[in-house]
């Protein structure tokens, strides 16, 4: 099926109207956050004007409604993740929260000695919670290095797994280099000395076609808002039998099924892991954002991206003094780079100030800025909304940026 | 006498208002950085660099007289361009007029988006230490 029309598929997507200094918006910075389809925005003004009500709650209509939605929207992201139940997609806010929530979750279980084991291009929010753990319960960080060409040291993985190796949480898409990691081998790997996996797949969620049961990993976690959801809501998907082991992360309401004060017992998966009133009308915003991609041609899309970022690649081989940071065979649609020794942040201004949005700066991923000691990048990062004249533009006001910085 | 803050500010805003667009602004802008007076290499210490920039920005004061000068220094040439228009206007100036001073010629120039917190330059970083450097100075 080869139905995949850039023209058409912009015109979902109003914010690419949008004149920034008096420029059309070209916008390289979908690594941060993506735009949203009107489907996305529509629904969840719909939801605020037409359905407003709490969920799992009351017996009246609205309540109803709300939960009703809500629950589709669970089930909506649960099919197109692949997962075997809904039940094993938890709302979150973000990939942070999800991460977080594992760390806390899973850590209680470790034991001093235990081995976390994470690579050295992770983004901080899957850095910080396992430091946050190992301070907590003497468990030990482990990092799988990364090589010139911005992959990982798969050698070194495989010495670094042993018996101590409780959990390998690991990036799957890097969002600075745009790397796409082995996971499915390092997941069986991983699996072969009985550890768990957490896969963080805020930047692939968008860009592949993910099948969790095929994949099997333990758990996995992304973002609503950098797949064409809104903010403030998120995924965290894991195992039915493992998440039912885990103490659930905070306390409050829904995630109860009886509560007195001697004694509380939990709630069922899904709702033992979301505690308090969620973000309804951000799940249910999400779950369109997934009905939008279903309703795509989304093989033509990831395929047009992956033309696009081709095409990217070898557009900025053209200019002197460019050096790719992270050069790997398997990439997403971004890129990271400097020019000579040209600031980032003076490519990044000038670039804004010709209507083009990339990111400057080190992307949430200090340790990897320390690798290739650099202090930062500029980054393109596409999706499939972009086009090949928007690359052209953005190589043309590059070179412009370049030639008054000189 | 050397010229008021003020009388400095109106001089920049008139040469800035003759350019039609943002690039020609920014052209002009790492041209003025490129007469920074810069900050001597052993004087970009740790405690001379100013925070929540995403370039480094470092800056130096001595008084001279009654007058306050300074020096400074970036990695980036856009910052670099905007800390020498700050220290155009600031620098050679008495403590008390630094400390006092309103810095109105950023909006009309159009930087005032570099004026916001999460700004990655750190505008406001830049001016906040160039008055406290002042303000150290009325201390005394
Ligand atoms: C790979 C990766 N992990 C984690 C995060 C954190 O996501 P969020 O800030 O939405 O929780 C990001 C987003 O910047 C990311 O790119």
């Amino acid at each position: 099926m080869d139905t995949f029309n850039a023209e058409e598929i912009r015109a979902h997507f109003p914010i690419l109207q949008e004149v920034i200094h008096g420029k059309p918006l070209i916008y390289f910075d979908n690594g941060a956050t993506s735009q949203k389809p009107t489907v996305v925005i529509d629904r969840i003004s719909n939801y605020y004007s037409h359905e407003n009500s709490n969920v799992h709650r009351g017996v009246h209509f609205l309540s109803d409604q709300a939960t009703q939605a809500y629950e589709l929207a669970r089930s909506t992201i649960a099919a197109f993740i692949h997962a075997k139940h809904a039940q094993e997609v938890i709302f979150t806010k973000g990939t942070t929260e999800g991460i977080n929530a594992i760390a806390f979750s899973l850590g209680e279980s470790l034991q001093s000695g235990d081995e976390i084991l994470i690579s050295g291009m992770e983004h901080h929010a899957n850095i910080v919670p396992w430091q946050m753990l190992c301070e907590r319960k003497g468990t030990l960080l482990k990092v799988i290095p990364v090589l010139d060409n911005g992959t990982l040291d798969l050698e070194a993985f495989e010495s670094l797994l042993n018996e101590k190796t409780k959990l390998l949480s690991i990036i799957h898409v890097s969002n600075t280099l745009g790397t796409i990691n082995p996971v499915e081998w390092m997941i069986e790997k991983a699996h072969a000395v009985g550890a768990k996996v957490l896969l963080d797949a805020a930047q692939s969620i968008q860009h592949l076609s993910i099948d969790v049961q095929a994949l099997d990993c333990d758990f996995m976690v992304f973002s609503g808002h950098k797949v064409f959801g809104p903010t403030g809501i998120g995924i965290l998907y894991g195992k039915k039998d493992i998440l039912n082991e885990l103490p659930p992360y905070q306390g409050g309401g829904d995630m109860i099924e009886t509560v007195t004060f001697e004694k509380t017992t939990y709630n069922e998966l899904p709702l033992k892991f979301e505690a308090g009133t969620p973000n309804i009308a951000g799940a249910i915003g999400l779950g369109e954002a997934f009905s939008f991609m279903n309703s795509i041609d989304l093989r033509g899309a990831y395929q047009k991206e992956k033309e696009l970022g081709a095409y990217l690649r070898e557009r900025m081989r053209e200019i002197p003094s460019i050096r790719f940071i992270g050069d790997a065979p398997e990439t997403c649609s971004t890129l990271s780079f400097l020019v000579g020794d040209l600031h980032p942040f003076d490519l990044g201004t000038l670039l804004d100030k010709q209507g083009i949005a990339v990111r400057t700066g080190h992307h949430c991923t200090q340790p990897l800025m320390q690798r290739f000691n650099i202090p930062g990048t500029v980054r393109a990062s596409l999706a499939f909304y972009n086009t090949k004249n928007e690359i052209d533009l953005f190589i043309h006001a590059l070179t412009r940026s370049i030639r008054m910085l000189s | 006498m050397s010229n008021t803050i003020n009388q400095i500010q109106d001089e920049i805003v008139e040469e800035f208002s003759m350019f039609e667009d943002w690039m020609e602004k920014y052209e002009y802008l790492i041209d003025l950085g490129k007469e920074l007076p810069l900050i001597a290499e052993e004087m970009k210490t740790e405690d001379r660099l100013i925070h929540g920039c995403q370039s480094r920005v470092w800056v130096a004061s001595m008084m001279e007289g009654p007058r306050l000068l300074f020096t400074a220094d970036s990695d980036a040439m856009i910052t670099k361009g905007i800390i020498s228009l700050l220290i155009r206007i600031l620098s050679n100036q008495t403590p008390e007029d630094i400390v006092k001073s309103d810095l109105y010629f950023i909006g009309k120039i159009g930087l005032q988006e570099h004026l916001s917190p999460t700004r990655a330059n750190g505008l406001v970083g830049m001016i906040n230490r160039l008055k406290n450097d002042g303000l150290k100075q009325l201390a005394k």
